[in-house]
């Protein structure tokens, strides 16, 4: 929300703060000044000030309230005048090409002078030519003929605001001679409404903030004027169908209004706060809008006279639309309504939309001459939902989309009614018709120093306590010595009652008192017993390991499409999705559902990269999402992680050697079932994604831990890489859920082991790791380490036979072993294997 | 014969004095006290020496045997020290190649981060809890003070599920923060024991959702760390020392936070923590906006309704409640100024960390 600090201090004197100051309060009470747009006002004088600070100060002596008398043709242009102009000490002549002088050319000398914004020779205003925000200093220069050296500015050029249509044009009593800061310098602070300050969308309640936290008084507005006429009473009627809806309805009325447009402090002060100044009475509803923060409607009081029977009264009815129920709006949109929204009808008919937007035939017009004002309350969801609904966002909607108090309806009415009545000349009926079914409960609160020390930790006598809340008005009485009676005041509508409330009253306490100045303390509560998170503290220890084996970790989007999903499965597999978690609302169709894959999300990550390195290895831990009907979806971890491109890297004395395959992520996840002591065994297995030669599933105790393997050369080609994929997807809960509680740790024997190599020739089809599991089983423990170190296979062996050759290691914790040691644990070996695989020693 | 000996002593160190490597050194020493020697060949003549001559001579020659034997390890040291010298100097290397490439693995910097908060936060008696990212609008929302409708969901874009069911109570969404977490650790603390239920201090880490266009500065989804601290004494001072005090250890021992009034409605009162910018100190620079602050985690003392939702008697506990964004702070530390970048994983991203 746009302030200009001149309105706010209609309603608090703010001598003495520097803007940056006041900013800065704001800020620290929970209004957040975004940034501060300066038009005249001198600019902070220190640097550290902490606001985005935009435009520029007026020099005091180059800019100055002028009087034009006479405006005459230039001699050589046509589209350029000359201004005889006095700034309070001397005559100049002024050239301009401003249009809304062209209407006074010629005339010889003016009846009464313009007020005009002057700046002379060597001032710096913005170059209102000019798309772009650029500053110019004005020199001296000739055009077509005639020399210029100072001018005459409008809004754009002051930095006041866009508008370059004309030169400002002040009001009459605009002082002749004062400097242009004293006189409309200003700046704009835009300041960020929280839901909870719904209260302070206003020049106001802005106002009433920086009184109490300043500790100075609030100017209340003034809300009376002079009636005349016929009193409003008995001619109108409001009949309000759903209060829960329409809780109050005022009606004001004002007669004999003249249209035009609004003083010049007025249209300035509204475009400030970003709004466009229209008339006189149209920028009275907006203006008491700002500053009260209550939006009012105007209708064309005849136009209303006209479309009722002859006989009756106007009528006012609140109702929700019938269905398919249609209604022009100003913008001259013909609108079909849902049966939630809310209109203003008379007996004929829709008006307006409630607190949305006006109907075109009762809008005010330049021939309106009586007014029906509107001041009403609306159910802020109700409004929200209207509004987002036909995407009418509006100054009014924003305002009653956030709650504004029924209490306003008339204040703001009348404010609105004291404003038209000054602008534009019209007389106000006596009587305000007020129709007010469902006033809100106001708020009573107890509160006792024992609440405050139990919530803010400090001592606030009551006594402080209650002058704090008076100075935003909330009405406080003491009960006894101990408790205070806290009144809601009754613009406010978020104070609760019981314990919300108090906290609700802590809240403006600690506002108030300033949090800087409630002290640090450490807490005095009992530490809670303290438990581990042991899922959490495995799976960073899978992480752990998992980088200290070499892999990168990535963390990808969780949102992705079944179509990327399905890049993990050959063309002729892809066919019924399964089930996913999918989003209602999402960003893009490649982002509508929750992955369900993690190696789909590790291998989009991998194709992402492949340009950039001749070696990637990358792994993630995260959830996938399995929907669960009637239920929260399951979200259970997957560890994925792939490998792909050279082994090393290239390194000036080397060439990078092979690529990674089966065997290198097979390393991977021997090493990483190793750390977690888990003795798995690795069976032959089929799936979709992988080669089906070689792919391996982790079987642990008969229970499947994942699937690991060279990924399917023809989907490899989905991920336009060049060299092959290895890739792993495991089930993380299902490792994290088996982890042993503990493990032993072997005694190391200081007796020498003996070492040898023996070579079994097996036939070709026998799995290396069945060899291995039996020389380890018939080694006995003696045996303490059996390593495959080649596989070889000759004519000589013959057809279909591999040898394979392992170095072994016999030790003992109790002595030295001998040959003879050696030769029964390996005889012992040899026979098993004989016998129970059909091997053969292979001599040597 | 003794003149014999001195003939041997004066050849025999004049030779060594010109030997200048091993090959040589090993020759003169068979050549001088080898076996062989016309040295060695003196011992044999004495026999042939008289009684009287003989102890003189068996004097000499001994002297002599000694001073050969002794010049000869001297010269050997010596040839030893200049042949490894030279061999030194010989094998210098350009130490400013580049050694070999060593792949290493790292974490994800949010992982980083997200475990150097967590672990100061553990310093401090805070334990992790977790929870899901898929929630219920009774969780995300209407548990936490908002209900249906209520302005504080337009601060926060949703993205909601698909269930098939418009149910509004059925209505499941992706998290927007890690809040509900705070809801869950109440009620399942306080089930233990409804009368009494423990005190509570916890982080409630998570990826986070918002409905967003993904672009430099914003992003879909975000890490979020919150903390929820409840007890039968914990105050807004306790809040402010406790987060000072996390700041403190988070961003360097003298940095000054500021709290400031915000809006949060699960919490009451609401602040928004900013800590003097570590940059520029506090003057203002580009990190900090000109402002000289940073804006690091929103707090406040937890809703008297949420309590109550919790099964935390409002009346007897209180507490407070704050969430910050591990990526955020990671920005601002490394001048990061894309936010894409975190869930891009360009490994030329990555490894920088
Ligand atoms: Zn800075």
């Amino acid at each position: 929300m746009k302030l200009p600090v001149s309105w706010l201090k209609d309603f608090v004197d703010l001598s003495g703060l520097e803007i940056v100051d006041i900013a800065r309060i704001l800020t620290m009470a929970g209004l957040e000044v975004e940034d501060i747009s300066f038009a005249g006002l001198p600019l902070p004088k220190k640097d550290d000030h902490g606001f985005k600070v935009s435009g520029i100060e007026w020099d005091r002596d180059k800019l100055l309230v002028a009087e034009v008398s006479a405006v005459n043709p230039h001699p050589n242009a046509d589209r350029l005048v000359l201004c005889d102009l006095f700034d309070g000490k001397e005559k100049h002549v002024v050239l301009t090409g401003a249009p809304n002088l062209f209407k006074y050319k010629g005339q010889g000398k003016l009846p009464k002078t313009l007020k005009v914004a002057f700046a002379k020779e060597s001032a710096v205003v913005y170059n209102g030519h000019s798309d772009a925000i650029e500053l110019l200093k004005i020199k001296k220069a000739v055009i077509r003929g005639v020399e210029s050296s100072s001018m005459v500015c409008s809004e754009k050029e002051l930095g006041i605001s866009k508008d370059h249509e004309g030169i400002i044009i002040f009001d009459d009593d605009a002082p002749v001679g004062m400097p242009l800061a004293d006189y409309i310098g200003d700046a704009v602070l835009d300041v960020k409404i929280n839901p909870n300050m719904a209260r302070n969308a206003n020049v106001l309640g802005v106002a009433r903030e920086l009184a109490a936290l300043t500790g100075r008084k609030l100017i209340k507005p003034n809300y009376n004027f002079d009636t005349s006429g016929a009193s409003l009473y008995g001619m109108v009627k409001i009949d309000i169908s759903q209060p829960e809806l329409n809780p109050r309805f005022v009606l004001g009325l004002i007669r004999d209004v003249k249209i035009y447009p609004s003083p010049y402090w007025v249209q300035r002060r509204l475009r400030a706060a970003g709004m466009r100044p229209i008339s006189n009475v149209v920028d009275a509803t907006n203006y008491a809008m700002i500053e009260i923060g209550q939006p009012l409607h105007a209708f064309d009081y005849d136009v209303l006279e006209k479309r009722k029977g002859p006989q009756d009264k106007i009528t006012i009815l609140t109702r929700t639309a019938s269905q398919g129920e249609k209604l022009v709006t100003l913008d001259n949109v013909e609108r079909t309504l849902a049966p939630s929204n809310v209109l203003v009808c008379d007996t004929k008919g829709a008006l307006s939309m409630a607190g949305i937007m006006g109907g075109l035939e009762s809008e005010i017009s330049g021939k309106t001459r009586n007014i029906l004002l509107e001041g009403a309350a609306w159910n802020f969801i109700n409004i929200r939902r209207t509004a987002n609904q036909h995407n009418l966002p509006s100054e009014a909607s924003f305002r009653f989309s956030r709650g504004v108090h029924p209490a306003l309806a008339e204040e703001g009415l009348r404010r609105c009614l004291y404003w038209m009545s000054q602008w534009s000349g019209g007389k106000v009926a006596p009587g305000i018709v007020d129709e007010y079914p469902l006033a809100p409960k106001q708020s009573l609160v107890k509160i006792s120093q024992k609440d405050i020390k139990r919530s803010l930790g400090i001592e606030i006598p009551l006594g402080k306590a209650k002058e704090l809340l008076e100075s935003l008005e909330f009405d406080c009485a003491f009960e006894g010595t101990e408790t205070l009676l806290v009144k809601a005041p009754l613009f406010r509508m978020d104070i609760g009652e019981g314990i919300v409330g108090i906290a609700d009253i802590m809240e403006e306490l600690a506002r108030l008192y300033g949090f800087e100045n409630i002290p640090e303390s450490l807490m005095a509560d009992p530490l809670p017993p303290q438990r581990g998170n042991p899922s959490l503290e495995a799976e960073n220890r899978v992480k752990d390991i998992m980088v200290a084996l070499g892999l990168q970790e990535i963390i990808s989007h969780r949102m992705t499409s079944p179509e990327i999903e399905q890049k993990l499965l050959p063309a002729g597999l892809r066919g019924e999705l399964p089930e996913y978690v999918k989003l209602a609302n999402f960003i893009a169709p490649e982002k509508r559902v929750m992955r369900r894959s993690m190696l789909s999300s590790v291998m989009n990550v991998m194709e992402l990269n492949f340009r950039q390195k001749e070696s990637l290895a990358l792994f993630e831990i995260g959830s996938v999402y399995i929907p669960k009907a009637g239920a929260l979806p399951l979200e259970p971890r997957r560890l994925a992680f792939a490998m792909s491109g050279k082994r090393t890297e290239a390194a000036w004395d080397s060439k990078p050697e092979s690529n990674y395959d089966f065997f290198d992520i097979k390393g991977v996840i021997e090493a990483l079932f190793a750390a977690l002591h888990l003795n798995v065994k690795y069976v032959p297995s089929v799936h979709p994604s992988f080669h089906p030669g070689k792919c391996a599933a982790i079987d642990l105790d008969g229970s499947g831990l994942g699937v690991f393997g060279e990924l399917h050369p023809e989907l490899a080609e989905h991920y336009s890489g060049n060299a092959p994929v290895v890739a792993a997807d495991l089930d993380l809960e299902a490792i994290l859920a088996a982890l042993p509680s503990g493990y032993p740790i072997n005694a190391i024997s200081e007796f020498p082991p003996i070492l040898e190599d023996i070579a079994l020739v097996v036939d070709e089809d026998m799995p290396a790791d069945r060899v291995e599991s039996l020389i380890k089983k018939s080694g006995g423990e003696k045996l303490v380490a059996a390593r495959l170190f080649d596989v070889f296979r000759s004519e000589q062996l013959g057809k279909g036979k591999k040898s394979l050759a392992y170095a072994l290691a016999y030790q003992s914790p109790d002595g030295t072993l001998n040959d003879k040691d050696a030769a029964d644990i390996r005889n012992r070996i040899v026979a098993k294997a004989e016998k129970e695989l059909g091997a053969k020693l292979r001599s040597s | 014969m003794l003149d014999k000996l001195e003939k041997i002593e004066k050849e025999a160190l004049k030779t060594l004095a010109s030997v200048k490597d091993k090959a040589n050194l090993e020759k003169w020493r068979l050549a001088k006290i080898g076996r062989h020697s016309p040295m060695m060949n003196m011992f044999s003549q004495m026999a042939s020496l008289s009684k009287e001559e003989r102890p003189a001579f068996g004097q000499g020659i001994n002297r002599l045997k000694a001073l050969l034997e002794k010049e000869f390890e001297d010269r050997r040291a010596h040839i030893k020290q200049a042949e490894l010298e030279e061999s030194l100097a010989s094998e210098k290397l350009d130490i400013s190649l580049p050694g070999r490439p060593v792949k290493m693995g790292r974490l994800h910097p949010s992982t980083q981060n997200l475990r150097r908060v967590l672990g100061i936060l553990a310093e401090m008696g805070f334990q992790v809890y977790t929870a899901r990212d898929v929630e219920s609008d009774e969780y995300n929302f209407q548990l936490l003070n908002i209900p249906p409708h209520h302005p504080a969901r337009e601060m926060q874009d949703t993205f909601y599920i698909d269930t098939g069911n418009n149910d509004e109570s059925e209505k499941q969404v992706l998290r927007t923060h890690t809040s509900p977490g705070q809801v869950r650790a109440m009620r399942e603390f306080s089930s233990q024991n409804p009368d009494n239920p423990p005190p509570i201090r916890i982080a409630l880490p998570g990826m986070c959702y918002r409905f967003e266009q993904i672009t430099a500065r914003s992003e879909v989804q975000f890490n979020q760390v919150e903390g929820l601290v409840l007890g039968q004494t914990i105050t807004f001072g306790d809040l402010k020392g406790t987060l000072s005090e996390f700041a403190r250890r988070m961003f360097g021992s003298h940095v000054k936070t500021r709290f400031r009034s915000d809006h949060f409605p699960f919490t009451e009162p609401s602040a928004e923590m900013d800590i003097e910018c570590y940059v520029c100190g506090g003057k203002g620079c580009s990190v900090c906006k000109k402002s000289g602050w940073l804006e690091i985690l929103g707090c406040g003392m937890v809703h008297p309704s949420v309590l109550a939702n919790g099964g935390y008697d409002p009346a007897r506990y209180s507490g407070f409640a704050f969430g910050m964004g591990p990526e955020r702070q990671l920005m601002l530390r490394h001048k990061i100024s894309d936010i894409r970048y975190f869930w891009g994983n360009d490994i030329r991203f990555l490894e920088q960390f």
